[in-house]
């Protein structure tokens, strides 16, 4: 089981830092530090960095073994014994832990189960936004002229269209939506920040000396753009994808609330959302546990682009 | 531009053939740049020429083409807005210009390599320095990660780094600015290329800095036989390092010498006015002589000689035809080697 002992590695690496941070700084201190290296650095300072990442960390392991958590089924309705029955918060980890919901199914199950939806569509979409906005917006912004005018063009295009209406738009147009079809509909959308932020950061890099140098030591154009730029323009479009995975996240609940997202059988918090908001003024617990998981993920995941970006920006330090 | 074409031939005489030669020659070379406001001409008509193990200086106040020449012999001039209407760049008698994007770029790095003026900006700050020194063997002769380090160690030790085997993994921010232009030197000098561009490498160091890296830079020419372009508007480094000089302005050169010959007999005002700007000891207490006015702008080239403006020779035949450089000899008409002038008073100047 591999993540068990990544977890264990995490919280030994988090017990070396908060115990013995003389002894950290000390070994950073005799070895040279890039921009990356005084970045990781400076996280490791950061409670902020500690919390969002073990929170993280749990609902990765969540994601990937739900099992682990819950031995009841998410999609086991019992309607008579458990119809809306109100949770049972002593119940730790237990069915009942956070009550039935209006089918009588255990919430806290259907919470764990749904956390695999959420976080893929959340990675899915800022995995795929990163790689076509981040390539598009570099080429755009090493070669310039016509290249940069027609991907500036087209990134103005989406950047026009309202990114819940167009992914309503957009998955309309599937009967069966599964969480790839709303993971390419929201990339579809949301590449254009990442592409805009690529260019900009791009641009910069390519003016400094040190490209020139590159050229003029007879360094090709991938390499050139690979090596020399791409590093250096790196941070902002890193820092944009983290706190840009919360968006998406909520915007899948979004649109899984409105029908038009995920759907049945797919659990999501968002489509359990939906179907608690019927009931809230008796039993709001069947809305406000998915939804509260549904805020701590994204606020674990913006809380660590925040982390991220004070540690890329050095002004901020 | 038939004064351009008389002037070809003056500074040196011609090659007669590929066999003979010069390493880097530049024949008549004429850049532009096209801007909103019109056409910058940078460089107007550009000759010279370097051979193995020589030293030309290129002198000039910033705007005068010394380092727009320098970037059009590298090939990395932003082209547009930049452009070559006319002119030749032969290295060892083949034109550069007229090949292609690879052939050139082979040459660069290999054969002719680059120093630029700031190096802590001219270097890759996420990357270390044994990364960008390796990268060099990496990619033109293919070595393995663990060679090229093992190569980066050694030329860092050839530029006199202390304890180059614990800095080759140290990034640039972490090296004092000597250093960072003895990185830079390396770099330049990975593949021993023929010929080396150094555009103002002292800069932006201080004295006593410079003058380590002037001496390194000329043990190393002389080392490697390597032909040496140094870009600068310091007087005082080039007397120690230079053997010609070829001094610009507003994009031509106005007068070419033997480094010592130029300091004893001026042959053209501005050259004159640049050595009286040089601060003296026994001056003390009076007035720095400057040259009056300021470069011209370069959108509006002044007609005729492009210094008459600022220059205190001036007469009416200076602002209309274009002086072409022409050969300097002694008042008896004895030739005088390597020495050129485009002044219409050169007698008066060199003489008076």
């Amino acid at each position: 089981m591999p993540d068990a002992t990544k977890t264990q590695t995490e919280t030994e690496a988090v017990a070396d830092a908060t115990a013995a941070p003389s002894a950290a700084t000390g070994k950073t201190q005799d070895k040279p530090r890039s921009l990356w290296g005084d970045a990781w650095f400076d996280l490791r300072h950061r409670p902020m960095f500690w919390i969002s990442s073990i929170l993280l960390l749990i609902l990765l392991v969540i994601a990937a073994f739900p099992g682990l958590f819950t031995g009841a089924d998410p999609r086991d309705g019992d309607l008579t014994n458990h119809f809306l029955t109100k949770p049972e918060l002593g119940h730790f980890f237990q069915p009942d832990w956070f009550g039935y919901d209006g089918q009588g199914r255990s919430i806290y199950a259907r919470v764990i189960y749904g956390t695999r939806a959420s976080i893929l569509v959340g990675v899915g979409v800022t995995a795929a936004v990163t790689l076509v906005g981040g390539l598009l917006g570099m080429l755009a912004g090493y070669f310039g002229g016509w290249l940069d005018s027609i991907i500036s063009r087209v990134t103005d295009i989406f950047f026009g269209i309202p990114f819940l209406l167009g992914a309503m738009v957009v998955l309309n147009a599937f009967a069966d939506r599964k969480v790839y079809v709303v993971i390419l509909a929201l990339a579809f959308l949301g590449w254009t920040s990442i592409c805009r932020v690529m260019r900009s950061s791009v641009i910069t890099a390519k003016q400094a000396d040190y490209v020139t140098a590159a050229r003029a030591l007879g360094a090709g154009t991938s390499r050139i753009l690979f090596r020399h730029v791409l590093p250096n323009a790196l941070a902002p479009t890193i820092v944009v994808a983290t706190i840009a995975l919360g968006g998406y996240i909520s915007a899948e609940a979004t649109l899984s609330f409105l029908g038009l997202g995920l759907a049945d059988p797919t659990i999501s918090w968002g489509i359990d959302i939906a179907e608690g908001s019927q009931a809230i003024r008796d039993n709001p617990h069947a809305l406000l546990f998915p939804a509260g998981m549904l805020s701590l993920t994204v606020f674990a995941f913006i809380m660590l682009g925040d982390a991220v970006r004070d540690a890329l920006d050095p002004k901020l330090r | 531009m038939t004064i351009m074409d008389k002037t070809a031939d003056i500074p040196a005489p011609r090659s007669g053939g590929p066999d003979d030669a010069r390493l880097l020659e530049v024949r008549d070379l004429h850049v532009e740049f096209h801007t909103r406001d019109g056409v910058a001409k940078a460089v107007n008509g550009v000759n010279y020429s370097v051979d193995p193990g020589e030293t030309l200086a290129v002198l000039g106040e910033s705007g005068s083409g010394k380092s727009v020449t320098a970037q059009a012999i590298m090939g990395i001039l932003d082209m547009p807005p930049g452009k070559i209407p006319q002119g030749q760049i032969l290295y060892r008698g083949q034109d550069m210009l007229t090949m292609s994007y690879e052939e050139r770029r082979k040459i660069r790095g290999q054969k002719i390599a680059m120093i630029f003026q700031d190096a802590l900006s001219s270097l890759n700050p996420v990357l270390s320095v044994g990364y960008q020194l390796g990268e060099m063997f990496r990619v033109h002769q293919g070595l393995s990660r663990k060679q090229a380090k093992a190569k980066a160690i050694e030329l860092m030790e050839r530029v006199k780094i202390p304890a180059a085997k614990q800095r080759v993994t140290d990034y640039p921010h972490q090296f004092s600015g000597g250093m960072r232009q003895r990185i830079m030197i390396a770099m330049a000098l990975a593949l021993e290329p023929d010929l080396i561009i150094a555009d103002e490498p002292t800069t932006a160091l201080d004295v006593t800095v410079q003058a380590q890296v002037m001496d390194l830079l000329k043990d190393l020419q002389t080392e490697f036989n390597m032909g040496l372009i140094l870009i600068t508007h310091d007087l005082g480094v080039v007397a120690d390092v230079a053997d010609k000089i070829a001094v610009m302005y507003a994009g031509r050169i106005v007068e070419t010498a033997p480094v010592h010959e130029l300091y004893k007999r001026p042959a053209h005002p501005y050259t004159r006015g640049l050595l009286d700007s040089i601060p003296r000891l026994d001056q003390k207490g009076q007035e720095l002589y400057a040259i009056k006015g300021l470069p011209p702008n370069l959108l509006k080239i002044p007609s005729g000689c492009a210094f008459n403006p600022r220059c205190p020779k001036a007469e009416d035949i200076c602002r209309t035809e274009i002086p072409a450089l022409v050969p300097v000899s002694e008042q008896d008409g004895s030739e005088l080697p390597g020495r050129g002038s485009a002044c219409h008073f050169w007698k008066e100047t060199i003489h008076g």
